[in-house]
């Protein structure tokens, strides 16, 4: 039996876990673990520049790749500014383990130097938590934290270790647990065979079915069946925010994004739908609009690992618990019984009806040659990365655009704040892409409020050679907040614009990276080829795009799924 | 319409805030709560009160179900069942008319005097929320109520179903 410092068990057992990268940032309650983590070499350790940031790379990391994402942080302020992080995460369901330093066990209560109940605080947003009591505990909390956080709907689990626990002057015995079974936690894998059959009753006798598909699909690593499945059927597929790349957006069955933002074709196909196959996808109100109006013909199928996301917000007909990839398989057995021959003629008015939708082209925006159109940048970046990047966004106008006009055709490239909406969030998530890729192009997709939230990361970047492309839509303005102003409040531009904005070519330089601004249309193509082909740089474009430009189509509020604005001047 | 949740959990540090959370959270109403450790001291037993739509209850269902420290979750007005409050009650007793008066309703109501001080009787009732409530009422018909405490309602269903890990 090994003897050693609770200190030293904590980064033991994240090497027994598999873990690779951790993110964080020391203080006074970690500083026996950060003095293990100094004495080994298995667990990479990235230090940040704000502990914010740690989570939103240890979040990024874990989208890209479907492994645990790991932050530690010291107590009080170093777990506080985590809270955003770990909410994003779990707003998204993204597996994470946040370690987090606690004053003295005889301390806690007491209003001590840098405490807070970060069990407490953290309670809304984590799946589970540990306040560990004891030395000999370390290593079955990190094990139990690391599979509750990657089982079932993942999200983030805290690991809170007061300071006299991990005293690297205490040896104690570690025992790494081989079994981490909890008899309260035993999540669902299959479908309920029973479900299974009523399921694919429902969806064989479908003249006009939809496959919408969320993130779900992409936790459950689903890409392969999902696609399978809407082949087999011939079926329309459309993801939400969350769920894109889980089927290819260049597939000609693919209908593109759904929702407030998404495309007419796919509104339109939703609420013309007699049969929903809801894979992995939660119903949010960004994407139903009003509920009472959602979808009236549809037969709905909804198939969910967490039994409180069915029938949440819009009534599940068929309800199917379970993971999207397994229930999928089973779906694909089922079928098997059924004589499919005739799917393509079934469908063939069904199609031909999304045809005509398709026909109206709701992405074409009015294309001008004195203005940078946002729309146009994106389109850019992925001519650039030949639509093969990992791209990562912030949150507003750029994130509508990018989802919309960088087709994604793989899982896990698509890497944004869908629930919790966090701007601030591209450039660490880009980070941690490119920790666990470092071979590929991360691109961040932002804009000039958010990237100012976490900026201070550049410095980050410069210490690990980051070679992420930072392509900024400068508009002077917090776009999507403007554009509502525009919409709703009669074009009273309260507090969205920023009188000052720093010179970003020069400050990208200060942090000792490249910067590129462009402010000529025609200069576009050029600069994003020099950008690209700095391989082994962070290159920061600032680009001056159109400030007028608003994202279209767009739900009307209150309205059903496919009551949509298409222009400033059209609506359905 | 009133529903009578009762959860079996671990019997762990937070467990019971987390519950409780969830009822903030989402919100969800809380009309009594009412948890203690069963016969296996490694669990813990409780029970809320709490009314709202058949969808809000599925809701809590779930969402408490969901918890990691949660075994098992279950509506027992779905079913018949059994259901207990326990309250005590403080009333003043100055007068022997008082004193007759509040001892005849102790026996109509099948309470108990469990404390006698000079100007006060302390009872104990049990038996559903409804029969306190009129205990309570009678009583400050006829005396004057010092204070009263009640524990929340626990419940177990009838006949064969249990609530087991």
């Amino acid at each position: 039996m090994k003897m050693m410092s609770g200190a030293a068990m904590v980064v033991e057992a994240l090497k027994d876990v598999g873990v690779t990268h951790v993110f964080g940032y020391p203080g006074g309650a970690v500083l026996d673990i950060y003095d293990a983590l100094f004495a080994q070499d298995h667990v990479k350790h990235v230090l940040v520049r704000h502990e914010q940031a740690a989570a939103h790379m240890a979040d990024g990391y874990a989208r890209s790749t479907g492994k645990t994402g790991t932050v530690l942080v010291t107590s009080g302020p170093g777990a506080t500014n985590t809270l955003t992080g770990i909410a994003t995460a779990y707003m998204d369901s993204i597996p994470m383990v946040v370690l987090s330093g606690q004053v003295p066990s005889m301390h806690i209560g007491e209003d001590a130097f840098q405490e807070t109940d970060m069990v407490g605080c953290s309670r809304p947003v984590v799946k589970h938590s540990f306040l560990v009591k004891r030395t000999e505990d370390i290593p079955m909390a990190i094990a139990k934290a690391y599979y509750i956080a990657n089982s079932g709907r993942p999200g983030p689990v805290v690991v809170d270790l007061p300071k006299d626990l991990v005293n690297v002057l205490e040896e104690h015995p570690y025992v790494f647990p081989d079994d981490v079974s909890m008899r309260s936690y035993n999540p669902t894998e299959k479908g309920h065979s029973r479900q299974i059959k009523k399921a694919v009753a429902a969806i064989v006798k479908a003249q006009r079915p939809v496959m919408y598909v969320g993130g779900g699909a992409i936790n459950a690593d689903a890409a392969e069946q999902v696609t399978q499945l809407a082949e087999l059927l011939n079926a329309p597929v459309t993801c939400t925010l969350m769920g894109l790349g889980a089927f290819s957006g260049v597939h000609e069955q693919s209908l593109g994004m759904l929702g407030m933002h998404g495309t007419l074709e796919a509104n339109k196909a939703m609420h013309n739908s007699d049969c929903i196959i809801a894979l992995g996808a939660r119903f949010d109100d960004r994407v139903t609009n009003n509920v009472d109006k959602f979808c009236p013909h549809a037969n709905i199928i909804h198939v969910d690992i967490d039994p409180a996301s069915i029938s949440k917000t819009v009534n599940a007909h068929i309800p199917v618990v379970g993971s999207v990839n397994k229930v999928c398989e089973q779906f694909l057995a089922e079928l098997d019984k059924h004589d499919l021959s005739d799917q393509t003629n079934k469908l063939a008015d069904w199609w031909e009806q999304i045809q005509q939708w398709r026909a109206r082209q709701c992405l074409k925006y009015q294309d001008a040659s004195d203005v940078i159109k946002p729309q146009k940048v994106v389109e850019a970046v992925y001519k650039h990365t030949n639509g093969e990047a990992f791209v990562s966004s912030d949150v507003g106008q750029h994130q509508m655009f990018a989802a919309l006009y960088y087709p994604f055709a793989k899982p896990r490239q698509w890497i944004n704040s869908g629930g919790l909406g966090t701007m601030g969030f591209g450039l660490p998530a880009a980070m941690g892409v490119q920790f666990a890729h470092p071979e590929a192009t991360s691109v961040v997709i932002t804009g000039d409020g958010s990237i100012q939230m976490n900026i201070q990361e550049l410095s980050t970047c410069l210490q690990y050679n980051l070679p992420i492309k930072i392509i900024s839509l400068n508009n002077r303005a917090l776009g999507m907040v403007r554009q509502w102003q525009d919409m709703i409040y009669k074009g009273r531009h309260s507090h969205s614009y920023m009188d000052s904005m720093p010179d970003f070519v020069a400050l990208a330089e200060a942090y000792g990276h490249v910067g590129i601004k462009v402010d000529q249309l025609s200069d576009l193509d050029d600069a994003m080829a020099e950008c690209f082909a700095l391989k082994d740089r962070l290159v920061f474009m600032d680009i001056a795009v159109d400030q007028n430009e608003h994202v279209y189509p767009m739900q009307i509020k209150w309205g059903a799924m496919d009551d949509m604005r298409l222009s400033k001047t059209e609506r359905t | 319409m009133k529903r009578i949740i009762s959860v079996l959990m671990e019997n762990a540090p937070g467990a019971l805030s987390r519950i409780v959370g969830v009822f903030s959270q989402r919100g969800y109403n809380v009309d009594s709560l009412c948890v203690a450790p069963t016969d296996d001291p490694s669990l813990s037993r409780l029970t809320i009160i709490t009314h709202g739509d058949d969808k809000v209850i599925e809701q809590i269902t779930k969402q408490v179900n969901k918890l990691i420290d949660v075994l098992k979750v279950v509506d027992l007005t779905e079913g018949s069942h059994v259901e207990r409050e326990l309250m005590l009650i403080k009333v003043a007793t100055r007068t022997e008319l008082a004193r007759a008066e509040v001892k005849r309703n102790v026996d109509i109501f099948r309470a108990r005097i469990v404390d006698v001080h000079a100007s006060n009787y302390t009872i104990e009732i049990t038996g559903t929320s409804d029969k306190l409530d009129a205990f309570a009422t009678t009583l400050a018909q006829n005396t004057d109520i010092i204070e009263s405490s009640r524990t929340g309602v626990c419940g177990l269903a009838r006949g064969e179903k249990a609530l087991r890990p």
